[in-house]
């Protein structure tokens, strides 16, 4: 037998790879398409879209639909751009966010680690939160909000979005937290720290990737929703529903390259959270499902 | 009153009992083993000393304190784990300290101990890794510097030496042991493995089921067995167990076996307290290393009986020979020395050391002792 042939599991001539790669990179390209219409025509004049081809690169760059989708675009009956609604939806998301992973730390923490009776019960209803439609809870939660005082207010967003959150963030903190030893926080216990000493000293140091998770799956939900900023958001509406107002207003002029601007201005701060702490992302899925 | 007694404690979880009346002392200074196989709750006991289960009823004290429902950090107590439980986000050091910082030690007096530890189990040069950056016997040598940083009353150790492989076991055993010579503190320690309870230990508490089957010395248990389990639950190869007849001739007591041939042979007991179970049915245990080959029986024992049987099978393992033959249909494991002659299907004359014999009622299993 020749030493340079090896007879590996995978056995692939050069010339299926080079195929293989063909595939994917076609794949790659066409998944990437609408980013490149996007894109390319937010940095056109109007005229270059209505004209002519939307698939062309531009002829004169122009960043003034950005500028314009940000602070002077016509949103209902206001010229003020996206930035407002920008501002909300930051105001909404990063409390909604922080609040929501707190909780759903210390949930998984006790559910785990501090057992009682029935706390199986409790996890499994919880859960149940998870699988509830959001139309279902509108007219009960906008009565709730209403007696709070809280309705088309900011809070009033963040609550809704804290009690819909946490049946994500307990789930993922019970599980990740299901595979961390028992026998070290009884080793914490004996060594004399207390409830909130443990999880802060032992669980928390460790917890990085489930709280990438957890940080990514709510702020994309709540960036993105558009139901419940919508129906609850009165004056101070999140970046979602402006944009649809800016996109679906039915007079004057379509600006498609404003159009195009805006949703990728309100796509922008999603895609930087992905990217900063997307390869956290799958390696905090996989923890816990593989011991190692 | 001990230093440590267990005094008729139960353990329930719902209806189901898990441990039965336990009734356990240790003087000061005593390395107390609590062995048995899986499920018998030498391990729920423990966590109960340590205050990490609660008592359903009955008492532990400690140092003549009652410590139900005292929590676990004010029990004067450390505990190593079978895992280890080294915090993995701090180092060494850290680990080792953690427990001192949470009562409130002042940091130079943390660093003093700290250094004292390291220097006993020689992990000074470790103190700045993390526990994942260690090996098997270092985290194990740090998990008992963090207990020993505690200066406690009690050491508590749950299977410590289980994660580790055969070589390192024995040599960690070792330095347990030399270290409680040392440190002269009290100690309970669990463990499945028998050997490493007669070994370490001063005292042993074998657990079947729930109960406590004998409390006693590592002699008191390996040559007095309270019962069969104890017996056999003791010692390597197990202790063999013959049904056997008691036969007085001359106002002494007789057992009557048979041989691979299926002929009656009568051994000599030594023990004269077996008077009553004339003609009666018992159960003789036998240590292997009680049937030898004539050279290497006890020169001290004055009561050795000579029986010639068929060898079934020889397993040499080195230091030792041991050999498989029937008695009383039942496949009797003997120990021999190395370099005894001896072969399978041939006839050889067993010597059995009848002072060791143990006999056993077998209706209830406990041994016959007065």
């Amino acid at each position: 037998m020749s030493a340079d042939v090896q007879d590996s599991a995978i056995r692939t001539g050069r010339i299926t790879r080079a195929l293989i790669y063909l595939v994917l990179l076609l794949f790659a390209l066409f998944y990437l398409l609408p980013l490149f219409v996007m894109l390319t025509n937010s940095v056109k004049p109007l005229e270059e879209i209505t004209g002519g081809n939307m698939m062309a690169l531009p002829q004169n760059w122009t960043i003034e639909p950005w500028l314009k989708a940000w602070s002077t675009a016509q949103i209902g009956v206001e010229p003020t751009g996206l930035r407002p609604y920008f501002i909300n939806s930051l105001l909404m998301v990063v409390p909604a966010v922080a609040i929501t992973t707190v909780l759903g730390a210390l949930n998984g923490y006790i559910l785990t680690k501090w057992r009682f009776r029935g706390d199986t019960i409790l996890f499994g209803l919880m859960l149940f939160s998870c699988f509830i439609p959001f139309q279902i809870v509108l007219i009960p939660m906008a009565s709730v909000l209403g007696k709070l005082g809280l309705s088309g207010s900011i809070p009033g967003l963040i609550l809704v979005h804290v009690v819909y959150g946490i049946g994500f963030s307990t789930l993922y903190y019970r599980n990740y937290y299901a595979a961390f030893p028992t026998e070290l926080v009884r080793a914490a216990m004996i060594d004399g720290a207390g409830f909130f000493r443990i999880f802060w000293r032992i669980l928390l140091p460790v917890s990085g990737p489930i709280t990438v998770v957890s940080v990514i799956w709510l702020f994309t939900n709540i960036w993105n929703d558009f139901l419940f900023g919508a129906s609850f958001g009165g004056t101070s509406q999140p970046v979602t529903v402006g944009l649809n107002n800016l996109v679906q207003s039915s007079h004057g002029v379509k600006e498609y390259n404003v159009h195009f601007a805006a949703a990728i201005l309100a796509a922008l701060p999603t895609l930087l959270v992905y990217i900063v702490a997307g390869r956290y992302f799958v390696r905090g899925l996989m923890a816990g499902s593989v011991k190692g | 009153m001990g230093f440590l007694d267990i005094t008729n404690v139960t353990k329930s979880y719902g209806a189901v009992e898990v441990l039965h009346k336990v009734d356990i002392s240790a003087q000061e200074g005593e390395f107390l083993v609590l062995v048995g196989p899986s499920g018998c709750g030498k391990s729920t006991l423990l966590n109960m000393i340590a205050g990490l289960e609660e008592i359903t009823s009955g008492d532990i004290s400690i140092n003549g304190r009652v410590v139900n429902g005292v929590h676990p950090s004010k029990r004067n107590i450390a505990m190593v784990f079978q895992s280890y439980a080294l915090y993995p986000n701090m180092t060494v050091g850290q680990n080792m300290t953690f427990g001192l910082e949470m009562h409130g030690v002042p940091k130079p007096e943390r660093d003093r101990a700290l250094a004292e530890v390291a220097k006993l189990l020689q992990i000074d040069p470790l103190l700045d890794r993390k526990p994942g950056q260690l090996s098997g016997g270092q985290r194990q040598r740090v998990a008992m510097g963090r207990a020993l940083v505690r200066d406690p009353d009690v050491f508590l150790f749950d299977e410590p030496l289980s994660n580790l492989d055969a070589k390192l076991r024995v040599d960690m055993r070792t330095e347990i042991k030399k270290l409680h010579a040392k440190l002269k503190t009290t100690i309970v320690y669990v463990t499945h493995d028998q050997i490493e309870a007669l070994t370490l230990s001063t005292r042993i508490a074998v657990m079947n089921g729930g109960y406590v089957q004998q409390l006693g010395t590592p002699k008191e248990i390996y040559d007095t067995p309270a019962n069969i389990f104890v017996a056999t639950f003791m010692g390597s190869p197990a202790m063999n167990i013959l049904p056997a007849k008691v036969v007085m001739r001359d106002g002494v007591p007789y057992a009557e076996i048979f041989n691979a041939a299926h002929e009656a042979c009568y051994l000599k007991f030594s023990q004269d307290n077996l008077a009553a179970w004339d003609g009666r049915d018992i159960l003789l245990g036998l240590r292997p290393e009680a049937i030898t080959d004539p050279d290497g029986a006890d020169r001290k024992s004055t009561n050795i009986a000579s029986l010639s049987n068929l060898v079934d099978v020889t397993e040499p393992a080195g230091s030792d020979t041991f050999v498989t033959t029937t008695f009383c249909a039942k496949g009797i494991v003997a120990r021999l020395r190395a370099d005894t002659d001896i072969r399978a299907g041939n006839s050889f004359d067993f010597a059995i050391n009848m002072e060791k014999a143990v006999a056993f009622d077998p209706e209830t299993e406990q041994r016959i002792s007065a």
